[in-house]
């Protein structure tokens, strides 16, 4: 065992027993970094150098004894935070050499806490995207079969992390893109209620949908990445006001007398088997465990993704509007005149899907189609919240599928952006209603695939989630595997 | 057909892309095959229902008018395609 392959809390009990220092961890970690990444190609860019200069200051504080809760750990960055002084690209050529002259406010925390950065991962362009094939700089592969996609839109962190090539990474979720991939990886991955991590420093998306949160690899180690990230920013005016709860109290407690609520409408024809009978065998898990499992109803679930392919790329459209070639990122040199020079550089700085959703939002919010299309949309999400709200009056969380297939196969879905769309399925809603989900995992497939079980809750019970999550992780009586790479 | 090749060209200005002949074709199909699908919404009666901007009820975020530190001149030009005296640089507006 090397420590690259430990958890957060495990190295932690070791860096506070003075058996590790950061410096050792960093090193394990950019040798596994050296080894795998020519094949797994999960960072846009690798931060060797600052990373060790991070752990010989954290080595200081160990020395000292004043240890903060992440100090000298490695966690890897999605391409999507600014990061001052290191380049952000978003995934994109248009911002591919972009380097940000401030610091987002969740990576200022994440340092603040002390954590080691070793890089920035790879990523579907400007986050569109299930696969991590949208990327600029070409696809990331899965690391339990390198022929497969390791999901998107965070591919990479779930890569990185999957691959051991960091302890835990953060990702960003507009409509599945933290959960799918970790799911997709055999990883944990939380989407945090809307309004509960800032995205001050993060490149949008769809403003309404988006949120960071975090990859690890168990859920004691969500915990404590959501007490580093979580709170109130004043520099991000949908952050909410609220206390942040210690997460990791959470930890450990039992789930007797919990009500787990299955939504009929997430069990459907088409889902994979193997998938299928993974999810269903966690239900039985959590029963025995004291938890009731209810049947409940999401009536408007059919819906969802039409909805989001709405709202986002709307959203998106007018986010987007900002790469002029004007202020930063890639100009084009064949503009005669600002028209042309606007024009050329966006066809050229944008890749297919991106256009493909700008095209789609432009539609959905110009003259003469705005009610049909986004205020229609926005109708039927009020319809799918207020579906969560009534089912949250029976039950503590729900329990779905995350995706309704595992890792699907390189290059399968690049030509059909419908099928592509609908693997992001049972993920959708909960960006949709603003709540917390949780990806856990629950099983392999027979040919070794990674499975992901999802837990949903009501607008800031990240606490249920991680104490139901942990509770079925401790007694799923999964083996714990590693892809060999 | 939701959308024809002349709608395709409309938005594309709007949105400041331009497409290849081929791209065209290829986007009004795909786009079709979207909107299509995004036709279920008609099914769902929304009479009387708000529509939903924010998952989360929030207050608009006021703030004291302080004057605060901003990023310096040579650090917001700094990732600037071209730039002239303090200014960024683009082709020119005016015929």
């Amino acid at each position: 065992m090397t420590l690259n392959e430990l958890t957060i809390h495990g190295l932690q009990d070791l860096i506070r027993k003075k058996e590790v220092t950061s410096t050792e961890i960093v090193t394990d970690v950019f040798k596994r970094i050296d080894a795998v990444e020519e094949r797994v190609r999960s960072f846009t860019t690798v931060m060797k150098e600052q990373a060790f200069e991070e752990a010989k200051r954290a080595d200081e504080e160990i020395r000292k004894g004043t240890l903060k809760p992440l100090t000298g750990i490695p966690v890897a960055l999605k391409d999507i935070h600014c990061t001052k002084g290191v380049r952000t690209t978003c995934g994109s050529h248009i911002l591919h050499n972009f380097v940000p002259p401030y610091d987002g406010t969740v990576v200022r925390k994440l340092r603040g806490e002390g954590a080691v950065f070793v890089g920035k991962t790879n990523m579907d362009e400007f986050a569109m995207g299930s696969s991590t094939e949208n990327s600029w700089f070409g696809p990331t592969c899965n690391p339990w079969d390198l022929e497969r996609i390791p999901g998107g839109s965070s591919g990479g962190s779930a890569a990185a992390l999957a691959a051991d090539e960091c302890i835990a990474a953060t990702g960003s979720d507009t409509g599945g893109s933290i959960r799918q991939p970790a799911a997709l990886c055999g990883v944990v991955g939380l989407k945090p209620t809307y309004g509960r991590v800032s995205r001050y420093g993060l490149v949008a998306f769809a403003s309404s949908l988006d949120q960071i949160g975090p990859f690890t690899k168990d859920v004691e180690d969500a915990a404590i990445m959501m007490n580093a990230i979580a709170g109130y920013d004043p520099m991000e005016s949908t952050s909410v006001p609220m206390d942040v709860p210690d997460y990791r109290s959470f930890i450990g407690k039992d789930i007797k007398g919990f009500t787990v609520g299955i939504p009929k409408e997430y069990f459907i024809e088409g889902i994979d088997p193997e998938v299928d009978a993974a999810v269903k065998r966690t239900i039985q898990v959590i029963e025995g465990l004291g938890a009731k499992s209810v049947p409940i109803s999401l009536p408007h679930t059919q819906y969802c993704l039409a909805v989001y392919y709405i709202i986002a790329p709307a959203e998106a459209s007018s986010n987007l509007a900002r790469y002029d070639g004007v202020k930063y990122g890639y100009r084009s040199a064949d503009g005669r005149d600002l028209m042309e020079m606007y024009k050329k550089t966006r066809s050229q700085g944008f890749g297919a899907e991106v256009k493909r959703r700008i095209m789609i939002g432009t539609y959905a919010l110009s003259s003469g189609y705005y009610d049909a299309y986004y205020k229609k949309a926005s109708q039927v999400r009020t319809l799918i919240k207020r579906d969560f709200q009534e089912a949250f009056k029976t039950c503590d969380v729900i329990l779905t599928p995350t995706t309704p297939t595992p890792a699907f196969k390189i290059g399968e879905k690049m030509d059909d952006p419908l099928q592509m769309y609908l693997s992001d399925i049972f993920t959708i809603s909960t960006n949709l209603a603003g709540i917390p989900g949780i990806s856990v995992p629950c099983g392999y497939t027979q040919s070794g695939l990674p499975i992901g079980v999802q837990f949903q809750a009501g607008h800031f019970e990240e606490g249920k989630l991680l104490q139901v999550a942990h509770a079925y992780e401790r007694h799923s009586g999964i083996e714990r595997r590693r892809p060999k790479l | 057909m939701k959308i024809t090749k002349e709608q395709v060209e409309y938005v594309a200005h709007l949105a400041r892309l331009e497409f290849s002949e081929e791209e065209k074709g290829k986007f009004t199909t795909q786009l079709n095959n979207i909107l299509l699908y995004m036709e279920k919404l008609g099914e769902v009666d929304t009479t009387g229902v708000e529509p939903e901007t924010h998952a989360i009820a929030i207050q608009n975020a006021f703030r004291e008018d302080v004057v605060r530190e901003s990023l310096p001149h040579e650090l917001s030009l700094a990732n600037a395609p071209s730039e002239s005296g303090n200014c960024y640089r683009v082709p020119k507006v005016i015929e």
